[in-house]
């Protein structure tokens, strides 16, 4: 979506993708991109947001470039030095440089999150919709356990998994992961609830897709975009909680963290 | 206004059977067995069935064939599974924790010995958020848009985004180390230590009530910095929840209808929108206590407090499985009771839930 900045206004690109007339199913997609970017863009508050974003992508990308060393290299004789021209934000206790750290570090924080949203929202898109759409006792089942896993507290929990399975950030991923999941599972029922009998749904039964496979697909889309704000409201607990399992010693271990 | 709003015609007032209330009461009971149940089946796994071998966890690698083979018979992993969870969940419900590797105490001796000083961490906590973040909250809405209202929310977003543990080791550093004004970690210093006799457990309470002055002085100053850091989350959730809320309310008709009929700009804000406000801040209020119960993990690691959360923390790191799924199911116990509670007072304070 970044790529599709604003072009000139005297190139035909412009006048391209706001044709009114669209000659392809390709123009159509990019008409429609360019003006959700348009939209998009003129709203501040999510420009800085997506600033910041990709500030910290490109700050992960560039770590190699950006860094002397992976921030593993010990150096005793200059432990817990303050920030200096050489060391940018100091050294910690085992001399090694806390700004290469952070850089590398950010990796580590996007690696956690992108793994937790890769497996938790297929899973709770996957629980949410079968509930929804089969009603009765499969949807009973299914949300008394969504309703168990959101009653729980969610860094014990978490707690208590990485206990089990031992330390490590494959561990913190899973146990993250498996605290939650739960409300998108609530999201994709309720979505599913009201668009279950919507008229779209009906044509592509009567079309003649399969009673299950229709609603599952036609209304994944429109689950998605709640879907969507509820992650990027959690991505940030994600990483919060993510964080506190590291400050117990339970994220990341040696020598990755 | 009910009247108008209620779609049911009269006459249809034939009483149903069984009647609402304990249909409303039954489902309820069912609903927090279900969760229990849940609760524990999924402790149990994380205890039992997880762990490559749990007879190892508990007697370590040194032990002998006889010590192995004994241990795993009195664990009664030689049961089916779902035998093995009904041992288990009889002993929860009878408070059988087993018996802790660290302390050598019964797991359940621990928490409750534990337990009061996350109590009263966390309740101190909330009140503060409650304290600051309402008025907060209700300020930010009155003046939407202006200066007040962008503080309000630049402060939600810090006590949301900031991690509690950072916060606190800075907190630590600057009003500890640096300027001295309070007291480091522990719940007393150490030479008022073991005066007041344990009886609520909750050393304020204590202390006031053997009117232990000195005592009540010294725990307040150690109790100020580790809750005020837990409150910021508090505080940030609360205050952004009642601007919204209360936004949501002075956009109302009968805000509008107060201020024509000529009352004052006060007694509209606090007398009209801010109680129906209230109803609904219950719930948040609620989710918030429940939460630091919770998110007091973190802080009683910096702050050395000795708390359940340090108390799971602690037991993690020496591989005593007991006690960290003893203190996980007392916590997620707290949890779900407290949801139910305010669940229970919203219901009560509104009359449209009822």
């Amino acid at each position: 979506m970044a790529l599709t900045g604003p072009p000139n206004a005297d190139t035909g690109a412009r006048a391209w993708l706001l044709s009114s007339t669209p000659q392809s199913v390709f123009q159509a997609r990019c008409q429609r991109v360019y003006l959700s970017w348009r939209a998009f863009s003129r709203n501040p508050i999510a420009m800085i947001g997506l600033l910041i974003i990709l500030t910290l992508l490109f700050i992960a990308a560039l770590a190699p470039l950006l860094t002397s060393g992976d921030g593993t290299a010990q150096t005793l004789q200059d432990r817990l030095l303050p920030p200096s021209a050489e060391h940018w934000f100091g050294t910690d206790q085992l001399g090694r440089d806390i700004y290469d750290r952070i850089i590398w570090g950010s990796r580590i924080t996007l690696y956690i999150v992108t793994l937790v949203a890769v497996i938790v929202v297929p899973i709770g898109l996957l629980i949410g919709t079968v509930a929804g759409y089969l009603g009765g006792w499969v949807d009973a089942i299914l949300m008394r356990i969504t309703d168990i896993f959101l009653a729980f507290p969610r860094l014990i929990l978490a707690l208590a998994f990485v206990s089990a399975l031992g330390p490590g950030l494959e561990n913190a991923v899973l146990a993250i992961a498996l605290t939650t999941w739960s409300p998108f599972a609530r999201i994709a029922r309720a979505e599913t609830l009201t668009i279950r009998n919507a008229e779209h749904i009906l044509a592509a039964r009567t079309q003649g897709h399969p009673r299950r496979g229709s609603c599952c697909i036609t209304s994944r889309r429109s689950v998605l975009s709640s879907v969507i704000v509820r992650l990027t409201l959690d991505m940030a607990g994600i990483i919060l909680t993510a964080a506190g399992l590291g400050f117990l010693g339970l994220g990341a271990q040696p020598h990755a963290a | 206004m009910a009247d108008a709003q209620s779609p049911v015609p009269e006459g249809t007032a034939a009483k149903p059977f069984p009647p609402p209330v304990f249909t409303k009461i039954f489902r309820q009971v069912f609903t927090v067995t279900l969760t229990f149940i849940g609760l524990t089946a999924i402790t149990f796994i994380i205890g039992r069935v997880m762990p490559a071998d749990p007879v190892l966890a508990i007697v370590g690698d040194r032990a002998s064939r006889e010590v192995y083979e004994a241990t795993y018979i009195q664990l009664g992993l030689d049961k089916p599974l779902l035998e093995q969870y009904w041992i288990y969940l009889s002993n929860v419900l009878s408070g059988e924790f087993g018996k802790s590797i660290m302390t050598t105490r019964d797991v359940l001796d621990d928490l409750i010995r534990f337990f009061p000083a996350t109590l009263e961490l966390a309740t101190v906590a909330t009140l503060a958020g409650i304290f600051l973040g309402v008025p907060m909250g209700v300020l930010a809405a009155v003046n939407q848009g202006r200066w007040i209202d962008h503080l309000v929310r630049v402060v939600g977003l810090f006590g949301y985004s900031v991690p509690i543990f950072w916060l606190g080791m800075v907190a630590l550093l600057i009003f500890y180390g640096w300027l001295g004004w309070l007291p480091g970690p522990g719940r007393l210093d150490v030479y008022y230590d073991g005066i007041v006799s344990p009886d609520t457990g909750i050393i304020l309470l204590d202390a006031a009530m053997q009117k232990e002055w000195d005592i009540f002085r010294n725990a307040l100053h150690h109790l100020v910095l580790p809750a005020s850091i837990l409150a910021t989350f508090a505080l940030a959730y609360i205050a952004r929840m009642t601007r919204s809320f209360m936004l949501d309310q002075l956009n109302q008709e009968y805000v509008l209808t107060a201020r024509v009929k000529g009352l004052s700009p006060l007694g509209v804000i606090w007398r009209h929108a801010f109680r129906n406000v209230l109803v609904q801040l219950i719930t948040i209020i609620g989710l918030t206590y429940a939460s630091l119960l919770e998110g007091s993990v973190l802080t009683e690691t910096i702050f050395a407090w000795p708390g359940i959360g340090q108390y799971i923390t602690t037991s993690l790191f020496n591989a005593d499985m007991n006690a960290v799924i003893g203190g996980t199911v007392v916590v997620g116990i707290c949890f779900v009771g407290i949801n139910l509670l305010s669940d229970a007072l919203y219901r009560l304070a509104d009359p449209r839930a009822r």
